[in-house]
């Protein structure tokens, strides 16, 4: 056995190194308080929004700033934020609970989620003094609503290629903001905004805007596929005069804003997304118990039970690695801060340091909510596409996150990106490692059989991570500088190492809950075991089309002889374990992990 | 004025009702438990209200349970009671959650006890009448509003057909229903002040219960609809007085 580590990994080195199942944090170990945290977040939902769906989705007057309100009333908005600027000072854990108890309220979770974290967090964390104390206590209680505007016509993905500009007047004391913003989400009443534009044709630089500053006018509400009550409009600024005080951030120096908000809006996506596919999942699995077939109710039938298992293990999975990096961040958050960093840099200096999990977790978040919504759907059949139901909605909602906050193709290529960058810059060794899987492909596998529990499974996350820094490291050989046009491989690739973050935190989490006698630990046992089966069969087919796009003749065929023995796992029923896992939903009434 | 408030933890309703030890126990194995509603909505919401409204100085919360109540009774303190009692004991006999209320209660000097009109669990709706009779204090029950002024408390009560007012001296025990106030939620400040509130946990009374319950049924199943022909008046007839016994 490779020794364990002891203390959090740092950012990426998962993939390099073991990680131990009594240090890693999971959902189960969330503390009292948290829990009734997470109980204050959905009984708000329960009361003030689910029921109010229709009118929040028809845009009613003044309904989605009254619900922001009284969030802010009942201090879900500030919670994270420092006390003496109206915060309440809960760490990054907590906040990523309420993130995501309340991720399950549709159009409101997407108002909130803008609202506190890229409406309120750049100025909270670039902002001077003056700008923190004018704007953070306000902002943290809802009494003023915040927006971010970065998005133009021509540039999405490629943010720093914005073409709105920002002069300087004759006199100084003012910036002349001119052009466009789109999908500017809480636009219709958002009382500041933080506006990216370029400064002196090329300086890219953060503004605090308000909303009634001379100049700024807005465009009609979109008409959107989902997310229907989320106030989403332009932003035109013509000659929109703002005083120099809010500049944000150093002039030039916008991108570091941009980017790194972007960190935690990734994480925190899959948070919200997370608390969305619960509650999608408890419908489903209140209208499979229910709806009869054949006068039996469809969830007895093991084509629904099939995908009520694959709800529950997705999410369990994906609930495991959010958490198990939440409190990586907050242990760093708390290092920097013992260090003697400012406020201002340790949360988001820790958010970097995982940022290559940030955008994993964006990815498996928004695809986990994905299937749960659309399976959902099926399982509710003719039913799931009348908007009688509020499944439809569930489904028309989630479509967006694979989109905003960086696309899920974009956080598939950084993932890559950032991890090759990191090589380089030697704050990660992956040439050790993947030098020592060339050496072992070329010696005689090992046969023998551990029978310590869980060695089979820890084996098979070993051998994942093999073939995913194998395939990495000869793309890298290979392709060289080439690699960044080669973007279906680094898909490829990103997937493998995802899919291998995924089954691993789940894997640490049944054991944890093994260790600790967990009332479900033998079905989360199950339902790890059915997503290594599943990941050994991804793993392999990521990295066959990835090797066979660059590779060939001895190197080849010793690639794809590595990467079958890197993915052999033990033959195991995935059927049986996934009607024990549907049969315990079905018992509950809900997801019940 | 000093309120004290009885806080009961009951299952969530929508537990799925399981018993052990051949019928006898109620299997609280994976089992939620909540503040039981009544207490929670109407007898501690009220209970701040007053105090918020400088009626009352102090409200205190007491419950009787085992350790696995507290969460219940954190969640109590998180919207806004001073101090919280827990009796180290666990009994579904009315009588015995009274006489153990009233043995920690009888020397404080409370001048309202509010709780719930029943628990959901049991249903058995006597506790607050008991807890009366042994505090030797007024009792009201089932009441839909309080006020309080000069010392005298105004009371609604809905009766059949209509609703009644009484008044009444303290000190006094109200059971409270529906209509004393609206539900709330805790927030984020009341839960990490209850972090630091004190939970002062007493040692039980010996106090035997005068009930004690011998065995538990589940309701039948449902059966399934009967259809009947329309033109065979005489089987409906004979069915709604033999099957559903109705007529």
């Amino acid at each position: 056995m490779e020794a364990q580590a002891k203390t959090a990994l740092t950012g990426g080195a998962f993939l390099i190194q073991p990680s131990d199942a009594a240090n890693t944090f999971t959902p189960e170990d969330f503390s009292e308080e948290q829990k009734l945290i997470e109980q204050t977040c959905n009984e708000f939902l329960d009361k003030e929004v689910i029921p109010h769906l229709l009118e929040i989705d028809k845009q009613q007057e003044g309904l989605m700033p009254s619900l922001l309100d009284k969030a802010g009333e009942l201090g879900l908005l500030g919670a994270a934020f420092p006390q003496k600027y109206g915060g309440l000072g809960e760490d990054f854990v907590t906040a990523t609970i309420i993130n995501e108890a309340l991720g399950g309220g549709h159009s409101f979770a997407v108002a909130m989620a803008a609202h506190n974290g890229i409406g309120s967090l750049p100025i909270l964390y670039f902002g001077t003094e003056a700008q923190k104390q004018k704007y953070i206590p306000k902002l943290a209680t809802a009494q003023m609503k915040g927006a971010y505007a970065l998005t133009e016509p021509n540039s999405g993905s490629d943010a720093l290629g914005a073409r709105t500009t920002a002069t300087l007047t004759p006199d100084g004391t003012h910036y002349l903001i001119n052009g466009q913003k789109i999908w500017i989400t809480n636009a219709g009443f958002a009382d500041v905004f933080t506006v990216f534009a370029k400064v002196d044709g090329d300086k890219f630089t953060a503004f605090i805007v308000d909303r009634n500053t001379e100049g700024l006018s807005f465009g009609e509400e979109e008409h959107k596929m989902g997310i229907k009550g989320s106030s989403t409009r332009q932003l035109f600024f013509e000659n929109c005069k703002v005083p120099v005080d809010n500049v944000l951030g150093e002039i030039g120096r916008g991108h570091i804003i941009a980017f790194n908000i972007l960190n935690i809006g990734r994480l925190k996506l899959c948070a919200a997304a997370l608390g969305g596919a619960k509650r999608a999942m408890n419908t489903s699995i209140a209208y499979a118990t229910t709806r009869e077939q054949f006068k039996t109710p469809i969830a007895q039938f093991g084509a629904i039970q099939h995908k009520l298992a694959e709800m529950a293990i997705k999410t369990f999975a994906t609930d495991a690695a959010l958490y198990r990096t939440a409190k990586w961040i907050a242990d760093k958050e708390h290092e920097l801060a013992a260090a003697g960093k400012p406020d201002s840099e340790t949360l988001l200096g820790a958010a970097e340091e995982y940022a290559i999990e940030c955008a994993m977790l964006k990815v498996i978040g928004s695809e986990t909510l994905d299937y749960i919504v659309d399976e959902g759907v099926q399982i509710h059949g003719g039913n799931g596409f009348s908007d009688e139901y509020n499944i439809s909605r569930a489904y028309r909602d989630s479509r967006i996150n694979r989109i905003f906050e960086g696309t899920n193709e974009i956080n598939r290529l950084l993932t890559l990106d950032m991890y090759l960058k990191r090589a380089m810059k030697g704050r990660i060794n992956l040439m050790t490692p993947a030098m020592a899987i060339q050496k072992e492909l070329m010696g005689i596998p090992e046969f023998g059989e551990d029978d310590a529990p869980f060695a089979a499974e820890l084996k098979a996350i070993a051998n994942f991570k093999k073939a995913a820094l194998m395939c990495a490291g000869a793309a890298v050989q290979k392709l060289m500088m080439k690699i960044e046009q080669e973007q279906e491989v680094l898909m490829y690739l990103a997937d493998m190492v995802m899919d291998t973050f995924m089954a691993e935190s789940a894997l640490l989490r049944a054991m944890k809950m093994q260790a600790s006698n967990h009332e479900h630990a033998s079905l989360a046992v199950d339902a790890t075991r059915v997503l290594i089966a599943d990941t050994a069969d991804k793993v392999n087919h990521a990295g066959k089309n990835a090797v066979n796009a660059f590779a060939d003749g001895d190197e080849l065929r010793m690639m794809l002889l590595g990467l079958k023995r890197f993915t052999k796992t033990n033959s195991f029923n995935t059927k049986q374990a996934r009607r024990s896992i549907a049969a315990k939903m079905v018992e509950k009434q809900r997801y019940f992990f | 004025m000093k309120i004290l408030v009885c806080i009961s933890q009951v299952p969530d309703t929508t537990t799925k009702i399981a018993f052990s030890d051949n019928n006898t126990q109620f299997n609280t194995a994976g089992v939620t438990l909540i503040i039981n509603p009544y207490d929670e909505w109407y007898a501690l919401v009220r209970a701040l209200e007053l105090k918020e409204a400088g009626i009352a100085n102090t409200v205190n919360l007491v419950t009787v349970g085992k350790a696995d109540a507290e969460p219940v009774i954190r969640k109590a303190l998180a919207l806004g009671g001073d101090e919280a009692i827990r009796i180290d004991t666990d009994s579904n006999d009315p009588f015995v959650v009274a006489a153990q209320i009233a043995e920690y209660a009888k020397s404080e000097g409370y001048d309202l006890v509010l709780c719930g009109k029943e628990s959901i669990d049991y249903n058995n709706g006597v506790m607050g009448a008991m807890l009366a009779e042994l505090l030797d204090m007024n009792y009201i029950g089932f009441a839909s509003a309080l006020d309080i002024a000069g010392g005298v408390a105004t009371v609604k009560r809905e009766i059949e057909g209509g609703e009644e007012t009484d008044t009444c001296a303290l000190p006094l025990v109200v059971s409270c229903q529906k209509g004393m106030s609206e539900a709330r939620i805790p927030n984020m400040r009341g839960i990490m002040a209850a972090r630091t509130k004190p939970l002062k946990v007493v040692a039980p009374a010996a106090i035997s219960p005068l009930t004690t319950i011998a065995s538990y049924d589940l309701p039948p199943a449902k059966t399934g609809v009967k259809m009947i022909d329309e033109n065979n008046m005489d089987e409906l007839v004979a069915l709604l007085h033999s099957e559903a016994k109705v007529i």
